[in-house]
Order: structure tokens, then C-alpha cells, then sequence
């Protein structure tokens, strides 16, 4: 049963009561919150999620409460709740929602470390996945969430989850955060889509969030081999350009991009050593989103046809 | 389901890791989330190893188990890194360095050091190389984490160690300390005779750790005459790992009362043992907790502090925001503050920290 089956009303008393419990790729996160406003979101975004059963396990127990005191009534604010601790400064009320998001994706790259993470998107096209990797403000997000709905399956916009064991990237499709400019690139971009009522002023500006494609959360079970490696950056000034990486850069850049690198060590090493040798490594320059769709479409034609060497 | 058997989950866990086998889903996410919450999740995935129970953990908590192991692992060797990186920096200087707490269990290759999480690194060193010591720090990158000009003269003038220090690149947190309680306390062991007992590190000259007598009584008075217990539950975890492994001779318990007679730290022990034995259920000898018992508080004081320190030791962030908790922790750090400084000093901090805005950037 998905979130978007319950009836009316069970929404809110879940996330007021006991906790609503969704199957997000391979975690189970329990979410509670008295915010409406983070009832309305996460029930138009998360209407395709699986609910996760009362009796199984669960990685995360998070909350969005209200402060404590004044700040509860006048200009009221939002907090975000882990094992008893307030790990954020709290936000205005009306950012709840981001909030929750922000919390969700902390908890995972600060708890998760049997995965190598990496700040990355992850899509996946004819069983090989292509990671995004970059630091905020490069496009990423923006490019990952085109990429979604041009045919490309999503796995992450945010954290690429690497199996140590096998080197496959673990899906944990969510919405997609969009900031300031790129909501309306994509609101039109993607005219059928689901997306969240836009937060003003948060400390990334204008946000806003996409629905992830059905089909990427159907499929969320199902790993993908590492196949490129593409390390985007937008650049309104310059032509789109998609030019072969050295292994050796791509490693550096990699590990810099890292979450936990350093918690694995050797191990750690040797995981991006092989994802590094099994991939094509690039650098993308891009200025608009259909030219570097167009480059990247291109390194993943259909079965079948001749895959471009590197 | 009560507070009361979320820590004997925990509790349970540790003492006896081949029982998790028992645990339904809802349990694990007690359990773990316990475990996480009191930073002992490492701890309780190295239990788990040791007693070759793995096979006995469903595949979601056992996530949870490894990654924390990975990490503790991983903190391990920063913690030896910047151990290194100490007495390269004091060797030289002919500055002996004792290893505190965590540190010292992963170089003495304690049990306490399995699966041991760490916040930050505790060092002793001889009171007079203070300023040596602390000029040398600044040097390498070690900047003091409270700047407010009280705050500075509080830890300067009264305490036992420096205000903590953060290396600016590293982020890792030193507490240099020169005693191992304030100046102005109570109870005032003598330091020299700490040093007199103090063991080297072998194959890493300049570097030391505490007799294990000496050891175990710290951890004690380092627990118990804290005003927060934020790492209660896995300091006491470290105790009861030291008593089961130094426990093994059976003179050791014997050698213990004598020294905490020695150093003043009777009470210490008394609660330590009592706490020890009450949640990790640690196994003691009877003439060894009869023994601590001379130290013991009269029955009213006694039994009004065996509930505080079940609280502050166990419930953790439970029952967060409530009166009781309120008062509790009230209680509590009065109780560290007293032990701390007499009452004229006291009343004057307390002011100062109630009524005075926080100085300075931090």
C-alpha cells in the first residue's frame, strides 16, 4: 500500500500519532509532525512511497516538532528531532518541510557508513548507473532531475550510496530539491510533474521539491552497476561541453566529493579505485539543459548499439 | 513499553550479546536506537563479534551495527594519529604525556577500548609544563573553544584542565588536563602520587597511561563528579569492561580499596561499584563492594543519590523536558559544581552563568 492509498484523514493522524513509517530504497524512516504544512507537502511528494509495516524495523525516527516557549505561537518556528537530539538550529515553521528533507538526508550520510556516500546523483539508464558527482550550486540537482524525465531512472539526487562489497550504487529515490531559478526551468521543463509548493528565504534561497517518477520508485530495489562518471558544472557564459576526465582526476574529485572516505580507510580507497576503473570518466560543462541532455544521451544508447569508448 | 526496560535492552545487550536472538523488529529499533543515543553502538557491535552472535542479527540492524563499528574503527585510528602527533610535539621536550579515558584503553589494548566511541582525546600532563605545553599546542593548531574572558578565568583559576582545545584543520577536541579533579574540590587527590604509578606505552617513549588501579578510580571520578552524562551509560560501560578484565586477579579488588583510601576517592569507588553493579551488573565480590561501603554517604543521602545516578546514568534524553528531569539535572549539577568549589565561589558562578549573556564568539 502506498502513502497516497490511505484515507483521508489517516495522514495526519499518523504523523500526529504513533509515526508514519515509509520504505524509502533500503531504509525505513518513521516521521512525525503537528506542522500542516508538512502534511500537505510530504502528502502530494511522498503519494507514491511505500508504507512500511507497524511491526518491522526502523532506521530512523525522526520528528518536526515545534520549539519549546514563545517561538511556538509568535513567528513560529520548526524543529527537527533525532534520538533526542535537536542536530539543526530551528527554522521558521513554513520551511518544515525542507527541514524534514534536509534532516532525512543528514541522518543517512551521518549513520549509513556501511556505504561509501558520495555527494552525487545517480540515474540509470539500460542497467548502468551514472553518477553526477558535485558540490552545491553546479547544476546537479537540476541536471538530475531533467535527466528523470528524459528517460533516465532515478537513484539519488543528492547520495550516491556505493556497496563496499560489490561496488553497485543503492537506490534511495526522494524528491528532488530544487532551488531558486531551477523551479521554474523545471516546472516547465516537466509540465506533468508533482511538485511542492516553493519555501522562500530558506539558507538556500527558494526551494522547492519534485515528485521522483513512479517508475524510479517502483524499481528502488534494484541496484546498478557504476558505468559513468560525469562531473557536471553549470556555466550560463560557455558552450556545452562533455570531455573525457583522467581516472587519476576523477579519483581526487571523487574522494573530494566523499561523505565518509575517510571511515573506510583502505577499503575506501579500493572501492573508488574500482568504480574510477570500471567507468567512463568525464567532465561536463553545460550552459542549458537540452545540450547537455543531448551529450549525455549520447553515451547511453540503446542495447545493442556500439557504446562510445573513452 | 517504559524507560526502565528500553535501558535494560541495551543493558541486556551488552552483558549478554548471543540474547539479542530473541529480539522482535520493534526491539531492534529500541535497541538500536539506544545504543546510538548513549554513543554505544560501537561498543555493542564489537560485543556482538566477540561472542560470535552476528548470524543472530536480522540484516537492517546489522547495517546499523557495522556502520558504527566502521566508525569507531575509524576513530580509533585518529585518535592514534593525534597521539602520534602529541608526542612527537612533547617528546622532545622531555614532557611526559598520560593517556586519559578512551586513549588510554586503546593503548593499553584494554576490552574498554572495543567498539569505544569517541568525542574527543583527554591528556595529563605535569602541572608546571602547563604553559609549555599549552604554547606549543597554539603552535600546532590547537585554538581554545571557550573565548569569553569568564569562562577563561573559571577553567584557569579552578579547574583541573584547560578549556577544551579544537585543532583549527582537524576539528578534533584535546582536553589537556593537570589533575584529575578541580583545584577548589573537596576531595584532592595528590597528583605526584598518581604519577609515581603511572605506566609507560610501550615503544612510544614520552608516552604513559594510569596504574590500572589508578585507572579505574579516574573513570569513576571523572564520571560521577561530572554535571552532564551525555556520555553517562558508555562511561560506565568502560568501568564495568575495566573491572571484568583487571578483576580477573583476584587481589586486584583488595588493591583498589587501599588506593582509593589513599587518593581520598572512597566515595568515588562506592558509587562507582554500586553503579556499576546496579545497570551493567557488573560481578563484584562481595567483600569488595562491603569494603567501598565504608565510604558510603549516610542512608538518606545514599539513597537519594542511588536515584540520581540511575537516572542520569540511564534514561539518557528519554525523558527530556519533563519536571523531574528538570530537577534532577538540577540536583546533579549543583552536586558537580559542590564537589567542585566551596560555596562562596559557587554562589558567584552560578551568578555569572544565570545573569551574565554569553561572552565573545564561539
Amino acid at each position: 500500500m502506498n502513502l497516497g492509498d490511505l484515507p483521508a484523514g489517516e495522514l495526519r493522524s499518523r504523523l500526529t500519532g504513533a509515526g508514519l513509517r515509509l520504505q524509502t530504497g533500503p531504509l525505513v524512516v518513521s516521521i512525525r509532525s503537528p506542522i500542516p504544512a508538512l502534511h500537505e507537502s510530504l502528502g502530494r511528494l511522498y503519494a507514491q512511497y511505500p508504507l512500511a509495516a507497524d511491526n518491522g524495523f526502523v532506521d530512523f525516527e525522526v520528528e518536526v516538532g515545534r520549539p519549546k516557549g514563545v517561538r511556538r505561537w509568535m513567528r513560529p518556528q520548526a524543529v527537527f528531532e533525532f534520538d533526542g537530539h535537536l542536530p539543526f538550529k530551528p527554522l521558521p515553521a513554513d520551511q518544515a518541510f525542507p527541514m524534514l528533507e534536509w534532516g532525512l538526508n543528514w541522518c543517512i550520510s551521518s549513520h549509513c557508513h556501511h556505504y561509501l556516500m558520495i555527494h552525487s546523483a545517480v540515474v540509470e539508464r539500460h542497467g548502468g548507473a551514472m553518477l553526477l558527482p558535485a558540490p552545491p550550486g553546479s547544476g546537479k540537482s537540476t541536471l538530475c532531475a531533467s535527466l528523470v524525465h528524459s528517460g533516465w531512472r532515478l537513484l539519488s539526487d543528492e547520495l550516491a550510496l556505493i556497496d563496499p562489497r560489490g561496488g553497485s550504487v543503492v537506490p534511495v529515490p526522494r524528491p528532488v530539491s530544487l532551488k531558486n531559478a531551477s523551479i521554474a526551468i523545471m516546472q516547465q521543463f516537466a509540465p506533468g510533474a508533482v511538485f511542492s509548493r516553493v519555501v522562500h528565504d530558506t539558507t538556500k534561497g527558494n526551494v522547492a521539491h519534485m515528485q521522483p517518477p513512479a517508475n524510479s520508485l517502483r524499481r528502488a530495489g534494484e541496484t546498478a552497476q557504476p558505468r559513468w562518471l560525469v562531473f557536471p558544472r553549470y556555466d550560463a557564459g560557455a558552450s556545452s561541453r562533455l570531455e573525457p576526465l583522467s581516472r587519476a582526476r576523477a579519483l581526487v574529485q571523487l574522494i573530494d566529493n566523499s561523505f565518509n572516505f575517510q571511515v573506510h580507510g583502505r577499503a575506501g580507497f579500493e572501492t573508488l579505485y574500482r568504480l574510477v576503473q570500471g567507468s567512463a570518466c568525464f567532465s561536463l560543462n553545460f550552459r542549458n539543459l537540452e545540450e547537455a541532455l543531448e551529450l549525455l544521451d549520447a553515451l547511453a544508447p540503446a542495447p545493442g548499439a556500439e557504446l562510445p569508448l573513452q | 513499553m517504559s524507560a526502565s526496560r528500553l535501558r535494560s535492552l541495551l543493558l541486556d545487550a551488552l552483558r549478554d550479546p548471543p540474547g539479542v536472538a530473541q529480539l522482535v523488529p520493534a526491539e531492534w529499533t529500541r535497541l538500536v536506537r539506544d545504543a546510538r543515543k548513549n554513543d554505544l553502538l560501537g561498543r555493542l557491535a564489537s560485543r556482538i563479534e566477540e561472542d560470535g552472535a552476528w548470524t543472530r542479527v536480522p540484516t537492517a540492524p546489522a547495517a546499523h551495527l557495522a556502520s558504527a563499528q566502521l566508525l569507531a574503527g575509524a576513530q580509533h585510528t585518529e585518535v592514534r594519529r593525534e597521539v602520534q602527533r602529541l608526542q612527537r610535539l612533547f617528546q622532545p621536550l622531555g614532557i611526559p604525556v598520560v593517556l586519559l579515558k578512551g586513549a588510554a584503553y586503546v593503548y593499553a589494548g584494554l576490552p574498554a577500548a572495543q567498539g569505544r566511541m569517541f568525542s574527543d582525546i583527554d591528556i595529563l600532563v605535569p602541572r608546571e609544563s602547563l604553559p609549555t605545553v599549552e604554547a606549543n599546542l597554539m603552535l600546532e593548531g590547537w585554538a581554545t573553544t571557550h573565548h569569553s574572558a569568564y569562562d577563561q578565568h573559571y577553567y584557569r583559576k579552578w579547574m583541573h584542565e584547560l578549556p577544551p582545545l579544537r585543532h583549527i584543520r582537524r576539528g578534533t577536541v584535546l582536553d589537556v588536563h593537570h589533575a584529575i579533579l578541580p583545584e577548589t574540590a573537596r576531595m584532592q587527590p595528590d597528583s605526584a602520587k598518581l604519577w609515581e604509578a603511572v605506566v609507560p606505552v610501550p615503544d612510544c617513549p614520552g608516552l604513559y597511561v594510569l596504574g590500572e588501579l589508578d585507572m579505574v578510580l579516574h573513570s569513576m571520578t571523572h564520571l560521577l563528579s561530572n554535571e552532564e552524562f551525555t556520555h553517562g551509560l558508555r562511561d560506565l560501560s568502560d568501568i564495568d569492561l575495566l573491572l571484568r578484565h583487571f578483576g580477573r586477579d583476584p587481589a586486584f579488588w583488595e588493591r583498589l580499596s587501599a588506593r582509593a583510601s589513599e587518593l581520598g576517592l572512597g566515595r568515588f569507588l562506592y558509587y562507582g561499584l554500586t553503579q556499576a553493579q546496579a545497570l551493567p551488573e557488573t560481578p563484584l565480590p562481595p567483600e569488595a563492594l562491603a569494603r567501598a561501603a565504608a565510604s558510603r554517604p549516610p542512608a538518606p543521602v545514599a539513597a537519594l543519590m542511588d536515584v540520581m545516578w540511575r537516572y542520569a546514568l540511564s534514561a539518557g534524553a528519554a525523558n527530556r523536558g519533563s519536571l523531574a528531569d528538570s530537577l534532577l539535572r538540577f540536583l546533579l549539577y549543583l552536586r558537580a559544581h559542590w564537589l567542585r568549589m566551596p560555596v562562596w565561589l559557587l554562589a558567584g558562578h552560578i551568578a555569572v552563568k544565570a545573569f551574565v549573556k554569553e561572552g565573545g564568539e564561539r
